[in-house]
């Protein structure tokens, strides 16, 4: 399956073994949705579970909160993750919070998917990687998978959790892994090991990193489209690398983190997004404090430039191979 | 020199050392306005929809179709838990004043708002407040104490001291945890309404917000999925006229009443006197069954006036007259019903005052009760510990460590 599929196949499955899920958001249910992700849902389980929505993003996660006060598992799709701001007051305000401000009298089991991230010619508005803005919320979980295995997993455990979650998707993957060249020739997910998906039913816990290649030169730690952009990065490099997906940003699997930094002595923090108070800056902040005196070299970070995501320069702007490997060499030679 | 665009400044009727002046409120007499069927059309609704239903006459009587025609043990109840909400709200005033509290938010002159539409809604049907209804928490018969010992932030604090003074909620009691953020809740109700209509089950939700507060995105947020959806809401527009120091035409209210903000939308809109506390009763039902039985949402406005200040850190004699309270045209919510119930002949003047002695002691009572929870600073004391549940349903590690190091930091 391709990462579309794989989310197709997850929401179906929660669909089917649970009434109370429910699907919401713009396009997504007569059409499909844009990226196609929905594509059949509403056809199979009717138009009260798969809902269309008014282009309103604070009224969709408005109303899938009162949902899932009154009991119900909404999933609620951002058509790009660039358009998640009209909704950002009842995330942080109500949805973050609701549990903790009636000392657990109300909570809201709410999924939020977006997809995120550039390498599609989208611009500005349709490229952007927000997701340390809700990192920075306590009382939400913020997940991003980056291949069609972890994806279906990931959606499956985060719709089933009792706590809102921010589910990112990476839409430069939605239909292939992509190594950051924008030459080549685009390859899918037939060939790649997680692009083998069960149709079955099954979840991956959150807040777990995973370890994409073991090595043991230099740790990296990166999410989404990045993963496959470092793993490239240090082939090329021929360095043995530990790349580790974070997966879950928030809550931050930390062990994992600190035990390969401590191992390697080196690491690089890889993302998409812009760099000044980017996620990064707080992975950078974890590898410090749990890992310090096992640093042989200043931890290096490779992100976007702290710019607006330009249209006509996009791979001058997308993190690509050759800043990967520019910070891999001074994390190794120093 | 062509003419050009100026903008308008929406201007109050009157500033402080001014006679107020509410010649700008639009009135109708007792009876006046028809009561359309409950499954009537927006657009049937729409000629009634800026005028304002009123069912106490200036002679304390109840007239016109709007008369819920409810007995006197029900008027008398609604009467108490008005006084309750008064009286409650003066002492936990004066408990500010004191220092025992750190801030508190009186609902002066809007008791019959929160009271009636209790009285209207069932049980089961889920309340979406703001912060101006404590009066939902007595009409649904909510223990004072409980809400005393969350305004303490004490041991006895349904919220674990979390939350500022007066942001209540009630699980059992079918009432939603207030936000201080505006408007934030009427979405949430309009979705808790969606999911009882997915459910196929007969409950609805009600909401409210003040007239400053419908500036806000969510109150258009609201009024659109309501529309959509056909959801089974009623969502209220309590148009006290002030929000803070801000007059309610810089909501847009000088240029056409709250109740008509849905019409265009296809949602209903009543306006209502939200000091006659019959007609607020009436119009809520009407709202209720109508929701209720699959004809759609309705928008209320509840014209009545805030007669305190905004809160404990507002003076509202720096931007209105003192006393524009004793000059409003739509009363007393508590003195009209009283007349009423005089002129019924079912109650009295002894009557009146044994009940306000009844509750003036029944909440010093409850005071004491509420302290031996104890208080911010004395009696027994919330661990600071506890701050770190309930962010999430388990705690994830990073919390733990930081409950840790508070443990190890405090001691």
């Amino acid at each position: 399956m391709n990462m579309v599929q794989a989310l197709n196949s997850a929401m179906d499955n929660m669909l089917e073994r649970d009434p109370n899920v429910v699907l919401m958001g713009q396009d997504i249910g007569y059409f499909g949705g844009v990226f196609r992700c929905t594509q059949g849902l509403q056809g199979k389980y009717g138009e009260h579970r798969v809902l269309d929505t008014p282009i309103a993003e604070g009224g969709m996660v408005g109303t899938a909160i009162g949902m899932a006060v009154n009991g119900l598992r909404p999933v609620v799709e951002i058509q790009f993750a660039d358009y998640i701001y009209p909704a950002i007051d009842q995330i942080v305000s109500q949805l973050a919070r609701l549990r903790h401000r009636s000392a657990g009298s109300f909570w809201a089991p709410v999924t939020i998917r977006a997809p995120c991230g550039g390498g599609i010619r989208g611009g500005q508005t349709h490229s952007q990687s927000p997701e340390s803005l809700f990192t920075h919320i306590c009382g939400i979980k913020v997940v991003m998978p980056s291949n069609p295995y972890d994806a279906k997993g990931l959606l499956i455990s985060a719709i089933e959790d009792d706590d809102p979650v921010l589910f990112l998707e990476p839409k430069r993957l939605y239909n292939g892994p992509f190594d950051g060249d924008p030459d080549k020739p685009a390859v899918g997910w037939g060939e790649h090991p997680h692009g083998e998906v069960p149709e079955d039913h099954y979840g991956l816990p959150l807040g777990i990193a995973k370890t994409v290649t073991q090595g043991d030169a230099v740790t990296i730690l990166t999410y989404g489209t990045m993963v496959h952009v470092c793993v490239a990065a240090a082939r090329a490099l021929g360095v043995s690398a530990d790349i580790i997906d974070v997966c879950t940003m928030a809550p931050l699997d930390t062990d994992t983190i600190a035990k390969s930094v401590q191992r390697t002595g080196r690491c690089v923090i890889a993302h998409e997004a812009t760099r000044f108070s980017g996620f990064g800056a707080e992975l950078a902040a974890t590898v410090q404090e749990e890992c310090f005196w096992h640093l042989n070299a200043p931890i290096q970070r490779v992100a976007g430039w702290d710019t607006p995501y330009p249209h006509a320069f996009e791979w001058s702007y997308f993190p690509g191979q050759n800043r990967v490997i520019a910070a891999l060499k001074v994390a190794l030679e120093s | 020199m062509g003419r050009r665009s100026r903008l308008h400044i929406p201007q109050a009727p009157a500033r402080p050392g001014d006679r107020p002046d509410f010649s700008y409120l639009e009135t109708s007499p007792a009876g006046a306005v028809a009561r359309p069927n409950i499954d009537a059309t927006c657009q049937e609704i729409e000629p009634i929809s800026a005028a304002l239903i009123r069912v106490l006459g200036d002679d304390d009587s109840a007239v016109g179709p709007w008369n819920p025609q409810l007995g006197p043990e029900d008027l008398r109840t609604g009467l108490r838990h008005m006084l309750m909400t008064r009286i409650f709200d003066e002492r936990m005033l004066r408990m500010q004043r004191q220092g025992k509290i750190s801030f508190y938010l009186k609902s002066t002159g809007e008791e019959a708002v929160s009271v009636a539409q209790a009285m209207a809604l069932r049980p089961s049907d889920m309340l979406f407040p703001s912060y101006r209804n404590q009066g939902l928490f007595f009409a649904r018969g909510c223990n004072p104490v409980e809400l005393m010992c969350q305004c303490l932030s004490n041991t006895g604090d349904m919220c674990k001291g979390r939350q500022l003074p007066v942001l209540y909620h009630w699980k059992e009691g079918n009432i939603f945890t207030i936000a201080g953020n505006l408007a934030i809740q009427a979405p949430n109700a309009v979705g808790w309404a969606m999911a009882a209509a997915i459910k196929d089950e007969d409950n609805i939700a009600a909401t409210w917000l003040g007239d400053g507060s419908t500036a806000e995105a969510d109150f258009h947020n609201a009024l659109l999925f309501a529309s959509v959806y056909q959801a089974p809401v009623v969502i209220n527009v309590t148009n006290n006229q002030w929000a803070i120091s801000t007059f309610q035409a810089f909501a847009g209210g000088d240029r056409g009443p709250f109740s008509t903000r849905g019409l265009g939308l296809g949602v209903p809109g009543l306006r209502v006197d939200g000091n006659d506390f019959l007609a607020v009763h009436g119009v809520t039902q009407w709202a209720a069954e109508r929701a209720r039985t699959g004809a759609g949402p309705t928008l209320v406005e509840l014209v009545t006036y805030r007669a305190s200040a905004h809160s404990t850190s507002d003076d509202p004699s720096r931007y209105r007259p003192d006393s524009e309270w004793d000059d409003w045209p739509l009363g007393d919510p508590i003195e009209r019903l009283k007349k009423h119930l005089l002129a019924l002949g079912e109650w009295s003047e002894r009557q009146h005052h044994a009940l306000q002695s009844e509750l003036e002691e029944n909440f010093k009572t409850a005071w004491q009760e509420a302290l031996g929870f104890g208080t911010l600073t004395q009696g027994p004391q919330l661990s600071p510990d506890s701050m770190f549940d309930d962010v999430f349903k388990e705690m994830p590690p990073h919390l733990a460590k930081q409950r840790q190091l508070l443990r190890k930091t405090e001691s």
